[in-house]
């Protein structure tokens, strides 16, 4: 159970964080979608003490993090798969863990196991590996304690189509099992496919918290017709407004059902309706972060 | 998925112990050795220490083939790769980013500060052992080579004078990997603290009167230099306090301050 609350950071006159609060409940996956410089990173490097917050707090389980005995016990941590010696290898990094917390030097290859790290590429220096081993590396770092909590920045980047799906399977099955996972993405698929609770957070401010249903229900209706235009029009005379959305459909925030019933009685054949969601929770990241995105708003 | 997946969770967990210091100390040990840098430091530690003993044997006249000789040809490299692997146990975290897993598995900066000084204080004095044994290797081989009479001239107390003359070197640097947390900004800084400082303190002794009675109380390496001569009066002792407490226990002081609090990135 991860717990943050009014948390802001301050820079000078900058503010990177900005009076946020949310919770990440055990089994549960919570994704954390925000832009690049929205202010995951900082959140998280807050939550694990790394960054001193200006007011606000954050706690894991109802205990500061630098309370924590043992931390590695309780909370595996994944911030950036790149901050390691590069000069040390990948059994090296993982035994220094191991040591740290006391555990049982077993538990190195049974990670290394995990994560699908061979022998060999265990004992190259961490110099040498591509950003997907680093990240496998980071993952077994973060587990080999066995923790109840995992906070994760960014970790299917640099992971291939199959690690993504392993990534994905792996802490999904964590979740199940009643561990708690917050992980950011700035991959609004990746968040959709693995998550259960979502927060979306722009320019340091939580724009859309709730659970992936709930947001998705929000999220309206694509429908698609060989003539746009005229489906456009029969739907605006039924006082339905629509927008065409990105892969040249109509988007809008009736729900299907209404949007069926005006379209067959205009006798104008649909090539497509439904809810949408898959495009809908994208379409939503891009409208609630369109003021606060750094490419202004799209279309 | 592997075995930890079949366990069921949610379980009652026994609250974990805090991680003792003991163990910190020796993981943070072990850091020192596990990197290419790190393992090639503490081997020219032994290399140079066999060098320096080949070179006496083979260049210093017969004369001088004697402990004391030996013992300073060793310390010579020692004092100043000693700092360098006292700045890079502190720097790594920062120039490397390890820090980043470092103070998240132990959320107290400064008891791996500690654990750090703690490691690198211990590899200091192991070294001069080793130096120790190697000089006397030297100069049992040596006056062999050359059939002279060997000369054991070195104290206990003078070699423990060496000893604390050369982990203070090593606290400098220490200190100076704390507060510029950065590997190739902290050996730059040795090099003056260590090379440039008392360059320039001795030129100014040499042609300033005022300044000449004033630089022991000044000069931290001046009044180090006491320290490799063999005798300590009460004196040398007060210099060696009062520009201790200034060139190193205050930036010291204010780097671990500023440590504490600034953000690990």
């Amino acid at each position: 159970m991860i717990t943050i609350e009014s948390l802001t950071k301050r820079y000078g006159g900058y503010t990177a964080v900005d009076d946020i609060t949310l919770s990440a409940g055990a089994g549960r996956v919570t994704g954390f979608l925000g832009p690049n410089g929205a202010g995951k990173s900082t959140t998280m490097r807050i939550l694990v003490g790394l960054t001193p917050p200006s007011a606000g707090s954050a706690t894991i389980n109802g205990q500061k993090f630098s309370d924590l005995p043992n931390p590695g016990l309780e909370v595996g941590v994944l911030l950036d798969a790149s901050a390691q010696h590069a000069g040390r290898t990948g059994r090296e990094i993982l035994t220094i863990a191991q040591r740290t917390m006391g555990l049982p030097s077993r538990r190195v290859a049974e990670m290394l196991d995990l994560v699908s790290l061979t022998g060999g590429e265990a004992d190259r220096r961490v110099r040498n590996y591509s950003l997907g081993m680093r990240q496998r590396l980071g993952i077994a770092a973060a587990l080999i304690g066995d923790p109840e909590v995992l906070i994760l920045d960014e970790p299917a980047n640099g992971l291939d189509p199959g690690g993504i799906r392993w990534m994905r399977d792996l802490l999904r099955d964590y979740a199940d099992r009643g561990g708690t996972v917050l992980l950011s993405s700035h991959l609004l698929h990746e968040i959709e496919v693995i998550a259960d609770d979502i927060v979306v957070i722009g320019n340091g401010r939580i724009v859309a918290q709730g659970t992936k249903i709930e947001l998705l229900q929000n999220a309206g209706t694509l429908v698609r017709a060989a003539d746009l235009a005229e489906l456009q029009g029969v739907l605006a005379a039924a006082g339905i407004s629509t927008s065409q959305s990105a892969t040249g459909a109509l988007h809008t925030d009736a729900d299907p059902d209404l949007v069926g019933k005006v379209t067959l009685a205009a006798g104008l054949p649909l090539t497509e309706l439904r809810a949408a969601d898959g495009a809908g929770l994208e379409e939503m990241f891009l409208e609630l972060t369109a003021d606060t995105q750094r490419e202004g708003a799209l279309a | 998925m592997s075995t930890i997946a079949v366990e069921s969770v949610p379980r009652t967990r026994v609250a974990p112990s805090r991680v003792p210091t003991s163990r910190v100390v020796a993981v943070e040990l072990q850091k020192m050795f596990d990197t290419r840098s790190g393992f090639w430091l503490m081997a020219s530690i032994v290399i140079t220490s066999l060098i320096a003993t080949g070179a006496v044997i083979l260049f210093a006249p017969d004369s001088e083939l004697t402990y004391s000789t030996f013992a300073a040809a060793i310390g010579f490299p020692m004092s100043v790769i000693l700092p360098m692997i006292a700045i890079l146990s502190v720097t790594s975290e920062w120039s490397q980013r390890s820090g980043l897993s470092t103070f998240t598995l132990v959320p107290h900066r400064g008891r791996v500060i500690w654990a750090k000084a703690v490691a690198s204080v211990f590899i200091g004095v192991v070294s001069m052992l080793v130096a120790v044994a190697v000089g006397a290797l030297g100069n049992v081989v040596g006056t062999a080579i050359t059939g002279t009479p060997q000369v054991w001239d070195l104290s206990v107390s003078e070699f423990g004078y060496i000893v604390l003359g050369n982990v203070l070197g090593l606290l400098m640097g220490f200190m100076l990997g704390v507060v510029i947390r950065n590997s190739a900004g902290a050996i730059v800084a040795y090099f003056v603290y260590s090379l440039l400082l008392p360059t320039v303190f001795g030129l100014l002794a040499a042609n300033q009167g005022w300044f000449r009675d004033l630089q022991p109380w000044v000069d931290f390496n001046f009044a180090q230099g006491a320290l490799f001569n063999g005798t300590m009066g009460a004196a040398d002792w007060a210099h060696l306090a009062v520009t201790g407490a200034a060139w190193l226990l205050a930036p010291l002081t204010i780097g671990l301050a500023v440590l504490m609090r600034s953000e690990v990135k």
